[in-house]
């Protein structure tokens, strides 16, 4: 009896603490004051990803995620220098966005049913379509998986990199030989030693570890993406304001390549399209209705640049194909909303 | 009071003095030495030319391009002068302490003037230059006023040194921490302090914090009121119980979910999590002190009449820690390793912004200088540890009698 009791006072005890800890976090005003009354943006980034989220020799941060951070900050504060970068772990990286501690998660992280409902997260639009992809020695020719038919191809074991190779090949008929080893680094090194005739891995993974092999203009990775890994910035749930203004950047990158607007050209940037007009602020007050400044758009594209831009500067050098992150104009998935 | 150290390593037997009669009685004076030896210098043959030459076709400019970042991290590159005028006071009094305990001259302005000649030589910028010979100017300076001014008034001058020591914690603090709104020292954020900067940091912090607790603890444990020895025994065999790293885990996922409300610094989170961990195996160790005082120390000090304040602090506890001496600095040198943990939750010290370099496209696959480095740079500083607690250890003459 005297048990039960003790176990109804921690029930007690622990659900008012969640939910105190809970109204706190929606109590608050949007995010979009908070970070114009702080007046800088505070970003979760990956601090240890080739390409995505580094630390330059001088100190100063690097990659394609850090890029999306500045842009949100030349939009919200006209400066894109204005951001606080807090490296996170895997682990830790959606309690830092529950509690408050960031403004913005942008450190590659997969767009899921789950997380989208469940954590009580809102994902911007995918920045970065990534997935399982194959490398191959260049002179085998190889251009697509069909040509892979009896091939051994490397792997790490027990991962679903494992299952995602061979349902693909089951569904396209072809057969294979998987060559399975616990360490990646294991994996890298059996592929280079030739024991192996491919190596599969998502597609970002393939691109860093290439560009560290003996030779890595005699490896490529192949157009082809066997699985769904849709890398996006993160915000919490129940701030729409917040929300908008972080998808509306990551929008403003696609559109300017769309229209052929970079960093060199968006001050003197003429145009008889209405929409280019309403991007670049002259008409139309759409900044008003974000919650920013009219020419927030300039400031975006003169600081990171557009899509095309973002991704040469950072994941060029890596040799990453574009693949599924081409415009919908040349058979890819970005796809700016209209800006109207 | 500080014996001279009797010279243990110049020992001129004929052994020595003939290397062939040596060879044979310490390498080869029984079969299976004889084999052990061919078998450990065909090894080292095969391995020593191999990793001579990779380390002298290895990139080592991943190390000297990245040696700013590996050192401080990303404290603002225009306020580094706080960073070594930092290093400038802890150098100048460990000089001032040297010379107040008679540290051999030798040894310490020879050190001084080697380290100036490297300064002078090295490839080092104008700052770093200047910054380094200031350093060694000021441990010689810091040697010499230490032994005069011990000469003219011994017990007084050691009495302010220990107060320079305890005053210069909150110095240093101020220095790297600064405050918000200032022209001088602008505030600079743990979220800002990294590299090496950040693991000295840690360490020093978690030693200093965790010292006075484990004794707290440790005297806890015996207690004789209950409700204190439960409470200490309790948290003592918890924390001996989980490893560091979920402990850190714990300190920075659980922590903003319990305190939504305080946003506490992540670098403060690591430093609670490794200063609790500390205490609990420094009060075992302590506790194993304790218990090995005799009985009869403490009723003599009643007998004279000394309380039981007086008799801990004068009489039990010296002699306690005089006897763990080894073990507790043992278990720093393991902190001092074990703050490398603080780079899997997300906090960029040396191991974590060795991470970072090694993810910029320009120094991919460069594995193994960087790491080679990082381990280089934590040998200097557990050896130098470990060597220092063995000149203590001689001084308070322990294991002699």
């Amino acid at each position: 009896m005297a048990q039960r009791r003790v176990w109804l006072l921690v029930t007690v005890v622990v659900g008012t603490v969640l939910t105190l800890a809970s109204t706190a976090a929606l109590a608050q005003q949007s995010t979009l004051d908070v970070v114009r009354a702080r007046g800088h943006l505070v970003c979760g980034v990956n601090n240890g990803l080739p390409g995505f989220g580094y630390l330059e020799s001088d100190g100063s941060w690097s990659g394609f995620d850090i890029d999306y951070c500045r842009a949100v900050a030349a939009a919200v504060l006209g400066d894109p220098n204005a951001v606080e970068f807090v490296p996170l772990t895997a682990a830790e990286r959606f309690i830092a966005l529950q509690t408050g501690e960031i403004d913005v998660l942008i450190r590659n992280a997969t767009w899921t049913l789950v997380r989208d409902t469940d954590l009580g997260l809102n994902f911007a639009p995918v920045t970065f379509f990534d997935g399982q992809g194959f490398m191959v020695p260049r002179d085998l020719g190889v251009t697509s998986l069909e040509d892979l038919a009896g091939a051994s191809i490397c792997v790490t074991s027990g991962t679903t990199t494992e299952l995602n190779l061979a349902d693909a090949f089951r569904a396209r008929g072809l057969p294979f030989t998987p060559v399975v080893f616990e360490e990646i680094d294991t994996v890298y090194r059996a592929y280079e030693q030739g024991r192996c005739d491919a190596v599969t891995s998502d597609k970002s993974q393939l691109a860093g570890r290439r560009a560290i092999m003996a030779d890595p203009e005699a490896h490529v990775i192949l157009d082809e993406t066997i699985s769904k890994e849709p890398l996006a910035p993160v915000v919490r749930h129940g701030d729409d304001r917040w929300y908008d203004v972080v998808s509306w950047v990551v929008y403003a990158t696609f559109f300017a390549e769309e229209k052929g607007i970079t960093s060199q050209n968006v001050t003197t940037f003429q145009s008889p399209d209405p929409d280019v007009q309403r991007f670049l602020g002259q008409t139309g007050g759409l900044g008003a209705m974000l919650g920013l400044s009219n020419d927030w758009a300039i400031k975006v594209i003169q600081a990171v640049g557009n899509y095309a831009e973002i991704f040469d500067r950072n994941l060029g050098p890596l040799g990453l194909p574009r693949g599924l992150n081409r415009q919908w104009t040349d058979g890819g998935l970005l796809y700016a909303m209209p800006f109207r | 009071m500080v014996r001279p150290v009797p010279a243990t390593t110049a020992t001129t037997s004929p052994e020595t003095a003939n290397p062939i009669r040596w060879i044979r009685k310490n390498l080869f004076n029984t079969w299976y030495n004889s084999l052990l030896t061919v078998a450990a210098v065909a090894a080292l043959a095969a391995l020593a030319p191999r990793l001579a030459r990779w380390a002298w076709h290895a990139d080592w400019a991943v190390v000297s391009a990245n040696m700013t970042l590996l050192l401080t991290g990303t404290y603002p590159r225009d306020q580094l002068w706080r960073l070594w005028a930092a290093l400038l006071t802890v150098m100048s009094l460990f000089g001032l302490s040297a010379g107040a305990w008679r540290g051999n001259p030798r040894r310490w302005i020879g050190a001084a003037a080697v380290a100036a000649m490297l300064a002078t030589t090295g490839p080092f910028q104008a700052p770093a230059r200047g910054w380094l010979l200031g350093t060694c100017a000021g441990v010689a300076a810091g040697f010499m006023l230490g032994r005069g001014l011990t000469a003219w008034r011994r017990a007084l001058w050691r009495r302010v040194l220990v107060a320079l020591w305890v005053v210069s914690v909150p110095w240093i603090y101020l220095l790297l921490h600064g405050w918000a709104g200032s022209s001088w020292l602008p505030r600079v954020g743990p979220s800002a302090w990294g590299g090496l900067t950040l693991t000295l940091v840690l360490a020093i912090v978690g030693i200093v914090a965790s010292f006075p607790l484990g004794i707290l603890l440790a005297l806890g444990r015996r207690s004789r009121l209950p409700a204190i020895r439960w409470v200490c025994t309790a948290y003592i065999e918890c924390v001996r119980g989980v490893p560091l790293i979920s402990i850190l885990f714990m300190a920075q996922v659980l922590l903003p979910i319990f305190l939504p409300d305080y946003r506490i610094e992540h670098v403060v989170r690591a430093m609670v999590g490794i200063t609790l961990f500390s205490a609990a195996y420094m009060a075992e160790n302590v506790r194993g002190g304790l218990q090995g005082v005799p009985r009869g120390q403490i009723e003599a000090a009643h007998a004279l009449g000394l309380n039981g304040i007086q008799t801990l602090a004068l009489i039990v506890l010296p002699q306690a820690l005089r006897a763990v001496l080894p073990a507790i600095v043992g278990q720093f040198i393991s902190l001092l390793k074990d703050t490398s943990l603080v780079a899997v939750v997300g906090l960029l010290e040396l191991l974590g912004i060795a991470r970072s370099v090694l993810a910029n496209p320009t120094w991919l696959g460069r594995q193994a200088e960087v790491y080679l480095f990082v381990a280089m740079v934590y040998f200097i500083f557990s050896f130098s540890m470990s060597s220092a607690s063995r000149r203590l250890e001689r001084a308070l003459g322990l294991g002699e009698r």
